[in-house]
């Protein structure tokens, strides 16, 4: 098979190169294009596709989007396999940039987190702050779905447990290992609790049998850095292109995009714009 | 039920309103999926010929490891492949890992199992005298094998619909090497995945049935060439 591999790979060198014709668009300057490994959220709400036709027409970089868990796609930036990240799990983002293969990181925007659980929420986690209602839910025994994908959502998740004193097991506890959109799905269909971004509950939540229950304690923050990869990372790695990217999507113009998204169809804005706000004061 | 039905209206809106995101989708399926089966086909008809038709030690072994190959999860092949293309990964200087080329490798690496496996399968059952019977008649070995593949035709082409079949409708593999980029990589197995992770689920549906459509109309051309000629025999 390996030998097949080969072959099949110096038949279809070529192929990917030219011009495409079965009508897809072709990448004009295939040395003029980088990779974004960023988090099923931004791909899963809409905003990706909002942004990177404006990015492309402004600065001619086209990007490979590739949507994955932030530890995911903070594993792909370690090997030098991603030029750029757009994530949300700062904990994990510290440690990684202080590993020193990282360069610059720089606040993007943020949303929250919103605790989601049944109509009828059977442990009775309405209203409450976020640790309390955590602990009632495991106190309550009732079914807390879990992505389980080491993703920011997840690191969040875990924070939480931790800040309510919680270790979480057992059979009320599950994990799904999957994306947001997923594990939403996963939750609806056995009535229970989960956490979510509140960008991807809006664009589901006419599929979902699910409320949000516990919101807006400064616990719930949801904040996107940029963080762009240098060399170290890998030899392959387009700091050209990270930097050019990461510029872009600070400044002012991006920016507005990223505070109007969601508004004409839900009614309120899916993230918030921070870029050079100071993070120890976001959500006051 | 309703999402079914609004999948179906979604399916035809989307094949008679010319969408151009849905038909680059379509186009690319197509183009990866029959090209990843060509190459599986040149491949795996040698292959498959000499386990059938030669003798040597570590025959049944190679045997069983192509029956095995057809069994091989899409996934695993798609990780190596993934590993193998990764800008640090050994084939990394080719700059293939998410596109089409690299969701063809995949794809022709899982098919090929198939067709040799098949291949070999097929050839076996043609009448063993049938060999000797056209060397009686001097014919050149080429001319020979080439005959012996027209008496097998018919289960030649059941593997490349089998192999067709596996790799149109995979979705493990397409994504992780092609990495489901819009107008790029974008295929309709991983449009449907990706629609229903959005929540969109008739159009997940519709992607769907548009790729029933697509393996149906392929498998029916090369059924009419199939039965055709048996018919005409």
């Amino acid at each position: 098979m390996v030998i097949g591999a080969w072959v099949a790979a110096a038949l279809v060198a070529g192929c990917g190169t030219t011009p495409s014709s079965g009508g897809t668009p072709s990448t004009p300057a295939a040395e003029k294009s980088l990779i974004l490994a960023t988090t099923t959220s931004t791909q899963d709400s809409g905003l990706l596709d909002e942004l990177l036709p404006a990015f492309t027409r402004d600065s001619g970089w086209q990007v490979k989007t590739l949507a994955v868990g932030s530890g995911q796609a903070i594993e792909l930036g370690r090997r030098g396999e991603a030029d750029v990240l757009l994530v949300h799990s700062p904990a994990a983002e510290e440690e990684f940039v202080a590993e020193g293969g990282a360069g610059s990181r720089r606040l993007v925007m943020h949303n929250d987190f919103v605790l989601l659980g049944p109509p009828d929420d059977p442990a009775g986690i309405r209203g409450r702050k976020s640790p309390e209602a955590m602990k009632r839910i495991a106190d309550a025994r009732a079914v807390f779905v879990s992505r389980g994908d080491e993703s920011g959502t997840h690191a969040k998740e875990k924070t939480l447990w931790t800040k309510a004193a919680v270790t979480p097991g057992g059979s009320w506890y599950q994990s799904t290992g999957q994306g947001m959109g997923e594990t939403l799905r996963v939750t609806s269909e056995k009535a229970g609790y989960t956490l979510s971004d509140r960008a991807t509950y809006l664009t589901q939540r006419d599929t979902l049998e699910l409320k949000v229950l516990s919101e807006g304690d400064p616990g719930l923050l949801n904040v996107y850095h940029v963080i762009e990869m240098t060399k170290k990372a890998g030899d392959r790695v387009r700091p050209d292109g990270a930097k050019a990217f990461a510029d872009w999507i600070v400044a002012p113009a991006a920016q507005q995009l990223i505070g109007a998204f969601g508004t004409a169809k839900f009614g309120q804005p899916l993230f918030t714009p921070d870029a050079g706000a100071d993070e120890a004061k976001l959500g006051q | 039920m309703d999402v079914l039905l609004d999948g179906l209206a979604d399916a035809i809106a989307l094949l008679l309103s010319g969408d151009q995101d849905s038909w680059s989708i379509i186009a690319l399926t197509l183009r990866v999926s029959l090209t990843a089966t060509a190459i599986a086909l040149l491949i795996g008809l040698p292959l498959g010929a000499a386990l059938a038709l030669a003798r040597f030690p570590g025959r049944r072994v190679a045997l069983a490891a192509a029956n095995t190959g057809m069994g091989m999860p899409p996934v695993v092949i798609g990780l190596f492949v993934t590993v193998l293309l990764w800008r640090s990964g050994p084939l990394g200087g080719l700059e293939l890992l998410y596109t089409p080329a690299a969701m063809v490798l995949a794809q022709a690496a899982i098919a090929s199992p198939i067709v040799v496996a098949l291949v070999a399968a097929a050839l076996q059952q043609v009448d063993p005298d049938f060999r000797v019977q056209m060397q009686a008649l001097g014919a050149t070995p080429v001319r020979a094998f080439a005959a012996l593949l027209g008496e097998a035709r018919l289960p030649l082409l059941a593997a490349a619909m089998a192999a067709f079949g596996a790799v149109v409708s995979e979705v493990g593999a397409a994504q992780m090497v092609g990495g489901n980029l819009a107008g790029q990589t974008r295929v309709l197995t991983t449009a449907a995945v990706l629609a229903t992770s959005r929540g969109q689920f008739s159009l997940a549906i519709a992607f769907g049935l548009i790729l029933l459509l697509i393996a149906f109309g392929v498998n029916l051309s090369l059924t009419l060439v199939q039965q055709r000629r048996a018919v005409l025999r």
